[in-house]
């Protein structure tokens, strides 16, 4: 469903991605983990259309990709961030937020899809006439995440989705992002530092190290800590330290 | 006025805290009957946003605004009653007995000030050092932090250091006044998994090379286990169990417990994550 070759981003001097390539099959979510800065936004805003200056292969459900994106493109991709009080405009009301997309793809049911996109992200009906500083910061991502599919799109990529968030809340979002990927057949990229949460989430997933994939590996693997590379197992470390304190 | 502190005396003494703050749409009970000691040990505050972990942080540090009402049966630091003190009294407490580190240190550090300026003005408001003295003591506190290169993060600006780095400088200026207790609230929240543990493990450190008590301020359970001899559990203004970090695993209060079973597992694989489930009994007033 994805496919990435080579891809290549430089900012003026600094070089951000180092050939990466990966692909992601229908229906798998594939997980992208590394320290700050070692460029994994930058992937999936490259692949969004965000980061434009690029160069090696985006392909997604198998049509290659250049700079800009279209409208179909929108259709069929959308991101959510870490941030969900950045990402959501503060004078709009959350009915408002969901519409646009709506409209920019040209449905004209907004009537029925706001009140079921609300429900599917377990939001209650009277949160449709409110404003982002109105809601906690769960039911925010909540709202990022129901825009990002109510124009029912195959591919979600997601930045750091549950940073932000407090554990109890993280844990209800992550149920919330599995059961919309069964019911949905959603392929996904998420990326992020926890690798408990990505352990939770993905099948496969590749660490990321300056600008470079220093490994891929599977599920088991990284439950088992079956890491060739350094840096994987000083991440695998860091977190079993933590789990077993 | 100053008289010493008893032996066996706690370093910190909070008894039944309250902070209230009002305005236009009511009252918001932020911290309600909270109670702890702090001897030279490291006690953890735990709990989810919102609890009241940074009020009770603040509190102790006279640093809540105008609109907060704080109560207290006890709120002393060493032999200064808090609630009584002289504004001058808290001044020698902040940044001087008392060193407080935050999430950001962008926003604690003057951004227009070089990292080694700001360390060596924060060591000449608590001694009477000359400028080449405060410059090489500035430089000694750097390398304790464990900066590889002290020279050139001496003569940075704050937008020219990483996170991680950022914090480390802070942690040197929160040193300088050779404090005897340290409040961390989130020191770590804004950095990554490896750069996290690095901050911490460096605090840790010092805290325990230098004889300093410590309050660790975080919404993150197993990382304040993991580097605290005991955990205050906070939720909606009180605190629900204290208990050694040792025993976290052992905890007893439906709210820890729910805490601790919502987190995913990197060693073991579980379906469907568990939910919090808020009992209502929780919020009853607890003292
Ligand atoms: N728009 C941009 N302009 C210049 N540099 C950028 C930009 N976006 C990211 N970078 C740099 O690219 C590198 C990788 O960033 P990023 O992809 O955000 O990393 P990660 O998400 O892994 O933390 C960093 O050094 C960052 O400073
Ligand atoms: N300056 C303030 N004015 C009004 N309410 C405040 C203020 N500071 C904190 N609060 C409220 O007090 C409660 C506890 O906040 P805080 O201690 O910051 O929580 P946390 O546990 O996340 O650190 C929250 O409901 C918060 O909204
Ligand atoms: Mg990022
Ligand atoms: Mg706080």
């Amino acid at each position: 469903m994805i496919d990435i070759r080579d891809l290549d981003v430089r900012f003026a001097a600094n070089h951000v991605l180092r050939g990466v390539s990966f692909r992601v099959a229908p229906g798998e979510t594939f997980g992208l983990v590394g320290e700050s800065g070692s460029g994994k936004s930058t992937v999936l805003r490259a692949v969004a259309g965000l980061v434009t200056e690029w160069t090696g292969r985006i392909a997604v459900d198998g049509k290659p990709l250049g700079g800009k994106r279209d409208r179909a493109f929108y259709r069929l991709v959308q991101m959510v961030f870490q941030d969900p009080y950045g990402s959501l405009h503060p004078r709009q009301t959350v009915d408002r937020i969901l519409s646009e997309p709506l409209a920019v793809h040209g449905f004209t049911d907004a009537d029925a899809r706001i009140p079921r996109a609300l429900e599917e992200v377990a939001l209650p009906r009277a949160a449709r006439f409110r404003y982002p500083h109105q809601l906690s910061g769960g039911q925010r991502q909540r709202v990022a995440i129901a825009r990002a599919l109510i124009a029912d799109p195959r591919v979600l990529l997601l930045d750091e989705p549950t940073s932000a968030l407090d554990v109890s809340v993280q844990a209800e979002v992550l149920n919330l992002l599995a059961d919309l990927r069964a019911a949905r057949g959603l392929t996904c990229i998420l990326v992020s530092h926890n690798l408990a949460v990505v352990a939770h989430l993905c099948g496969r997933l590749a660490v990321m190290q300056g600008g470079r994939i220093v490994e891929e590996l599977d599920e088991a693997s990284l439950r088992a800590g079956r890491a060739a590379h350094p840096h994987t197992r000083d991440l695998i470390r860091l977190s079993r330290d933590l789990e077993e304190a | 006025m100053s008289t010493a502190l008893l032996a066996g005396e706690p370093l910190v003494a909070v008894r039944n805290l309250h902070v209230d703050f009002s305005s236009a749409t009511g009252v918001t009970q932020a911290v309600r009957g909270v109670s702890f000691a702090i001897g030279r040990e490291k006690l953890g505050i735990v709990g989810e946003s919102g609890s009241g972990k940074s009020v009770t942080g603040r509190a102790l540090m006279g640093l809540l605004p105008g609109s907060a009402r704080v109560r207290a049966d006890v709120l002393r630091f060493g032999t200064t009653d808090i609630l009584h003190a002289s504004e001058r009294e808290m001044r020698g407490l902040r940044g001087g007995r008392i060193g407080l580190i935050l999430q950001d240190p962008k926003y604690s550090l003057n951004p227009v000030v070089t990292a080694g300026a700001q360390i060596a003005e924060a060591l000449r408001a608590h001694s009477r050092l000359g400028r080449r003295e405060a410059r090489d003591a500035a430089m000694a506190l750097l390398e304790s932090v464990q900066i590889r290169d002290p020279r050139r993060v001496h003569d940075a600006y704050p937008h020219e250091l990483s996170g991680g780095m950022g914090q480390r400088v802070m942690i040197a200026m929160m040193l300088a006044p050779n404090p005897e207790l340290l409040i961390a609230d989130e020191p770590t929240s804004a950095l990554d998994a490896s750069v996290q543990a690095e901050i911490l493990r460096l605090i840790e450190e010092l805290v325990d090379s230098r004889g300093m008590a410590l309050m660790l301020i975080s919404h993150d359970l197993p990382l304040v286990s993991r580097f605290c001899d005991r955990v205050a559990v906070m939720y909606a203004g009180q605190v629900m169990e204290e208990l050694p970090a040792a025993d976290l695993h052992r905890a007893t209060h439906a709210y820890t417990r729910g805490l601790l079973e919502c987190l995913p597992s990197l060693s073991e694989k579980r379906e469907r994550l568990a939910t919090l489930r808020r009992d209502p009994a929780w919020l009853a007033p607890r003292s």
